[in-house]
């Protein structure tokens, strides 16, 4: 156990409708999700005296506060590597509340990220290319499913894996959004021969059907120590471990020069620390969300988590086993696949959701469930607990 | 023909797109203790050392994953194209283009030699098509 373990609690969520054209401002789709995460915690402007985001936020974090009417804030920071970021904040927060610098921090994050900047076509819209872009972009290689693809394609070739096999991370996902009214693919689950029939985004290795969505909307935490925790109204999701992890010669998604391309080592290093802090082993995870931008990366991670064995996700990840009523259900929600792409931190609040026992797609008795950040990319991961 | 968005260069990366005009293709290798390293950046992660000179790739190597990427289409691209991980000899690997190969007949791990590709503006592009035996 580490000196972060069961010190601090995610009290409150908030969010606003997941779309494609929020019409309004991430500005103000910050401050919607700040608002209603109060809210839910039980707690006032007042009360917050920490902020912590993204380094990609668009959302200033006194423009934010002058619009909540916060007052004295004593800590604030922001998180690198895009969607890496999203389980690390909760880190920063607990860290700050472990070790006295604030006591109440609200985590945000919120973009039109469908109506807006679109990740997808990011290298095609660039005014200057940056240096480590000059790499990849005169060849093609300019959209983040391809980054990843490299790396997946490799590892199809290594272990025997197909398109077909990824394909059931997305009927997972797609499923457990048909029963969520707050998914964008409400109503709308897939097949195997669905997904088989989506066209290539990035040939032989990622379909449309493996691609999370591209979503505008904002999320926000509320988080305490612990202690105070107990005295508000929703049950507490104990942090029970945070973790970053970063590895040597990585780069943002296009980590090609490593000894093997097939790993997500970042992932790696985040699993062993919160294997370490808390105690605990794959076996006690009762529910995850794995960050599923990519179905492939899926794979791979519960691989470097060591839910199995390297180059046995093949194996282990059957639709069956990953569904509610399964041994591990992943992404409960949705996932960024099927209810919304928030950076990820709609997989926090999700998990929190099971931690209480308020999920619209409900794991029998959720005492422990682990949330990972972005992939591909220096990145987070926690372990939340019941109380 | 396809017009490919041009890299951005800094004093670091410079000697590498230099080298392309010339049908170089140029490894950083570090004075002090020899190793190579790909992208280029000022320091060897082996030794610390800032001193650093070039070696001219001999230009053939494996492939060591490749896609063809479709959607989004670019209009600087022509499709289908391959972009490709490329294993060089001399023990360093870079991101290029297959080209003179259907996709379908490409492989993993399959031998590979360095071409120029020289675009409308003088721009020259390093890319690799199967090996000449």
């Amino acid at each position: 156990m580490s000196g972060l373990s069961g010190r601090a609690a995610i009290v409150g969520i908030g969010q606003t409708e997941f779309s494609k054209d929020s019409g309004r401002t991430e500005l103000q789709l910050a401050c919607e999700a700040v608002r209603a995460a109060l809210a839910d915690a039980g707690v006032t402007p007042a009360d917050v005296d920490g902020l912590v985001t993204f380094s990609q936020d668009t959302t200033e974090e006194m423009e934010l506060g002058r619009n909540l009417g916060f007052d004295e804030i004593t800590m604030f920071s922001r998180i690198t590597y895009g969607g890496g970021a999203a389980a690390a904040t909760v880190q920063q927060a607990a860290m700050a509340i472990t070790s006295g610098a604030a006591e109440c921090v609200v985590v945000y994050r919120a973009f039109n990220e469908r109506s807006g900047l679109r990740f997808g076509n990011f290298g095609g819209s660039l005014s200057t290319m940056p240096l480590w872009l000059s790499w990849y972009a005169p060849f093609g290689l300019l959209s983040p499913a391809s980054w990843i693809a490299v790396h997946a394609r490799r590892y199809m070739h290594e272990y025997g894996v197909t398109n077909a096999d990824f394909g059931r991370i997305a009927v997972v996902d797609r499923h457990h959004a048909s029963t969520n009214p707050n998914a964008w693919f409400y109503g709308r689950p897939i097949t195997i021969d669905d997904h088989q029939a989506s066209p290539w985004v990035v040939e032989p290795v990622v379909r449309l059907l493996d691609c999370c969505q591209e979503s505008d909307g904002g999320v926000a935490l509320v988080i305490t120590s612990a202690e105070r925790a107990r005295d508000l109204p929703q049950p507490p999701a104990i942090i029970t471990a945070a973790a970053q992890g970063a590895t040597g010669d990585a780069e943002m998604m296009t980590s090609y020069y490593r000894d093997t391309v097939t790993g997500l080592p970042e992932i790696g290093l985040v699993g062993r620390q919160l294997w370490q802090q808390s105690g605990l082993s794959p076996a006690d995870i009762d529910t995850a969300f794995l960050y599923d931008h990519f179905t492939p990366f899926v794979f791979v991670q519960l691989e470097e988590l060591g839910f199995c064995g390297l180059g046995e996700a093949k194996e282990f990840a059957t639709i069956e086993r990953l569904s509610v009523g399964g041994e591990l259900p992943i992404n409960t929600s949705g996932g960024l696949l099927g209810e919304a792409y928030i950076h990820g931190m709609n997989g926090i609040t999700e998990v929190v959701r099971q931690i209480r026992g308020t999920a619209v797609n409900q794991v029998n008795d959720v005492e422990h469930a682990l949330v990972t950040a972005g992939t591909g990319v220096p990145t987070s991961g926690l372990i939340l607990s019941r109380d | 023909m396809a017009t490919p968005l041009r890299p951005s260069i800094s004093p670091d990366t410079e000697f590498f797109w230099n080298g392309l005009r010339e049908r170089l293709l140029f490894i950083q290798r570090c004075s002090s203790c020899g190793a190579l390293r790909h992208p280029p950046r000022p320091m060897c992660p082996h030794c610390l050392s800032t001193e650093w000179d070039t070696i001219e790739s001999a230009g053939r190597g494996t492939v060591h994953s490749f896609v063809m990427p479709q959607h989004p289409q670019f209009p600087f691209m022509d499709y289908p194209y391959i972009v490709a991980l490329i294993d060089l000899a001399e023990g360093i690997r870079l991101v290029s283009n297959l080209i003179g190969i259907e996709p379908e007949n490409a492989w993993i791990d399959m031998p590979v030699e360095v071409c120029f590709t020289e675009f409308d503006d003088g721009f020259v592009l390093h890319q690799f098509r199967p090996e000449e035996r």
